[in-house]
């Protein structure tokens, strides 16, 4: 039984779809899973045990009767990210504002994950609102590595990346502003995808930063990502910024990468992404994989991005400026916590009181910063700038996409932290996502994909794949391709201590 | 050089609807100050000959078909309200009692 929680989705599917288990046991087994281990690994803000099972009897229904299944992923389970509204099922966004809430409707990406048979095993936990790089501004306390419990899972998706390598869920969805699928994916050994901006809907994706987000699939392998990403994806006309376009074919991708050759295919090392602040390990890691990348028939050629390194300076007034705007929803008026309504205080008061004790100290920090930003007399200096930055990177990524098909770098410049280390300084937290943040800039594609363990720490390390905008496909090919050359990382990782 | 003072901290949050404690003024002043100082590095490359992007995907006026579909009840709208009173959701007072 246990066993199935060992095997891929691609896997697990097919025992379902083929009768060999059903995808009530599949189920079960996972939920058995996250109840050994997730005391320690704290990846799962609400389990929905209930909601699972009934997915997963439905599936196991349809199988029973003849019915096809609803889609290659049916009776699959999977970890949602708690920023994505689930009807009637806790949605926290890792914050005390939004503790005991139950959304009156469905996000676009639950709808299509119930309406594919995907049984979702419950919320996983983040970073407030998905602000931070290591789960540690999560209301309800961080998420500990299935690597190493006392180290970071990354953020601000650390409960999605963590349920994978914890086993405790086959596929999982974040959500990623800044980098908050690929950060935790290489920190765990995971693969994660941010997909091109608009490629999935946001509709019921809880606000940080509008025209950032996005939604996109986890996995512990380059194929099962794909599957999912084809399940997510697509135009909704409820997200006035989903693109109306097909979405890649990332499965037929995912396999033709498989196969391992990728001749004629041109990829650019971003020279800007090395040096000063970068782990040796990482750095070696890279290497390795960029040689393996040679060996599997493509062409690598050096690029230089000269303002990505900008890019990490505008992230932090865009993002902010955005979310300085979006959490003004949080007014303690239509839902989410009041405190103070005693008749004593104004609305007003009740508000600020409301808003004092419901948000964390890094969602106070940014919301400040963009009300700064955004300020007459600064906006020019700070937002206005910040957005001809956007500006040059989305040059610079064309220039570059005009030489090669895809860019790679290292996904994060060190191997997960300790649990913290860098909680109380900003800065040095904000520098994990130094690598990550042009293609949210840009909205183009990106993936990170294991490229082993650090020589000195013994951790793992991530390789970004960055892909144009549309494009998402070439990511899956060159990163199934990788995969099956380097052989998988996260088997590397001994069964967790607290279950032994 | 300073960039944000205590007291500009105090009105930032003031304006945010936060109301801040004084330890917390200490903290973020300190923290805003430093954040500040990094991300004001895009000023270097920001030349008056560079168009802003607001968003990576260029789009404007973007319509669904105008159809009736069906919308959160009146229930479901309240259901998460901290207070409800006949169909409405209870506020505390918004004007003074001078107003």
């Amino acid at each position: 039984m246990s066993d199935l929680t060992r095997l891929t989705a691609a896997e697990l599917a097919d025992k379902i779809h083929t009768g060999e288990v059903s995808a009530a046991e599949t189920t079960q087994a996972h939920l058995d899973r996250i109840a050994a281990v997730d005391g320690d690994v704290h990846a799962f803000l609400h389990v929905d045990a209930e909601g699972a099972l009934e997915a997963a009897r439905a599936v196991d229904a349809d199988i029973a009767a003849g019915t096809a299944p609803a889609s290659p992923l049916a009776g699959v389970p999977l970890a949602l990210k708690d920023v994505l509204t689930t009807k009637g099922v806790p949605t926290t966004c890792g914050s005390k504002t939004l503790e005991g809430w139950l959304p009156p409707y469905d996000a676009t990406v639950t709808r299509r994950l119930r309406e594919a048979g995907v049984p979702i095993l419950g919320k996983t936990n983040m970073d407030e609102f998905a602000m931070g790089s290591s789960t540690e501004n999560s209301a309800y306390g961080p998420t500990r590595n299935p690597w190493d419990l006392g180290r970071i899972p990354g953020g601000s998706g650390g409960g999605s990346s963590a349920s994978l390598a914890a086993y405790e869920a086959p596929l999982a969805i974040g959500t990623d502003t800044g980098g908050s699928i690929r950060q935790p994916a290489a920190v765990t050994a995971t693969v994660g995808v941010k997909p091109t901006y608009g490629g999935v809907s946001r509709y019921g994706l809880v606000a940080f930063s509008s025209s950032l987000d996005q939604a996109g699939p986890c996995g512990r392998t380059v194929l099962d990502a794909a599957l999912l990403h084809e399940v997510i994806a697509g135009h909704d006309p409820m997200d006035a910024t989903s693109v109306d376009a097909p979405v890649p074919a990332v499965v037929d991708a995912a396999r033709q990468g498989a196969r391992g050759d990728l001749s004629g295919v041109k990829v650019g090392v971003v020279r800007e992404f090395s040096g000063e602040g970068y782990q040796g390990g990482v750095l070696r890691s890279f290497e390795t994989a960029v040689a393996q990348l040679k060996e599997l028939g493509a062409e690598v050629v050096e690029v230089s991005c000269p303002n990505f390194t900008y890019a990490l300076p505008a992230y932090y007034l865009i993002a902010p400026s955005e979310c300085s705007s979006n959490l003004a929803r949080f007014d303690a008026m239509r839902y989410g916590l009041r405190v103070a309504d005693d008749g004593s205080h104004s609305a007003e008061e009740v508000m600020s009181l409301t808003r004092e004790e419901g948000f964390g100290a890094e969602v106070k920090r940014r919301v400040m910063l963009g009300t700064y930003a955004l300020s007459s007399g600064y906006y020019d200096a700070y937002y206005g700038s910040a957005q001809k930055v956007r500006t040059l990177i989305t040059r610079d990524f064309a220039a570059a996409f005009e030489q090669v098909d895809v860019l790679v770098s290292p996904t994060t410049p060190v191997t997960p932290f300790k649990l913290g280390e860098k909680v109380d300084d900003p800065l040095a937290m904000y520098l994990n996502d130094i690598c990550s943040i042009p293609a949210n800039l840009a909205g183009n594609a990106a993936m990170s994909v294991p490229s082993g363990l650090s020589e000195e720490d013994g951790l793992p390390v991530g390789l970004q794949i960055m892909a144009p905008a549309l494009a998402d496909d070439r990511l899956y090919r060159v990163g199934a391709a990788y995969e099956a050359a380097r052989g998988p990382v996260l088997d590397k990782l001994g069964e967790l201590e607290a279950s032994k | 050089m300073s960039n944000i003072s205590r007291d500009e901290v105090a009105h930032l949050a003031k304006l945010a609807r936060m109301a801040v404690t004084e330890e917390e003024l200490d903290t973020f002043a300190g923290q805003l100050d430093q954040i500040l100082d990094a991300v004001a590095k895009v000023g270097e490359v920001a030349g008056d000959d560079i168009p802003p992007t607001s968003h990576a995907v260029p789009l404007t006026n973007v319509f669904r078909p105008d159809e009736v579909r069906p919308g959160l009840s009146q229930d479901e709208a309240l259901s998460g309200a901290p207070a409800a009173e006949e169909g409405r959701f209870r506020v505390p007072r918004i004007l003074g009692e001078e107003q």
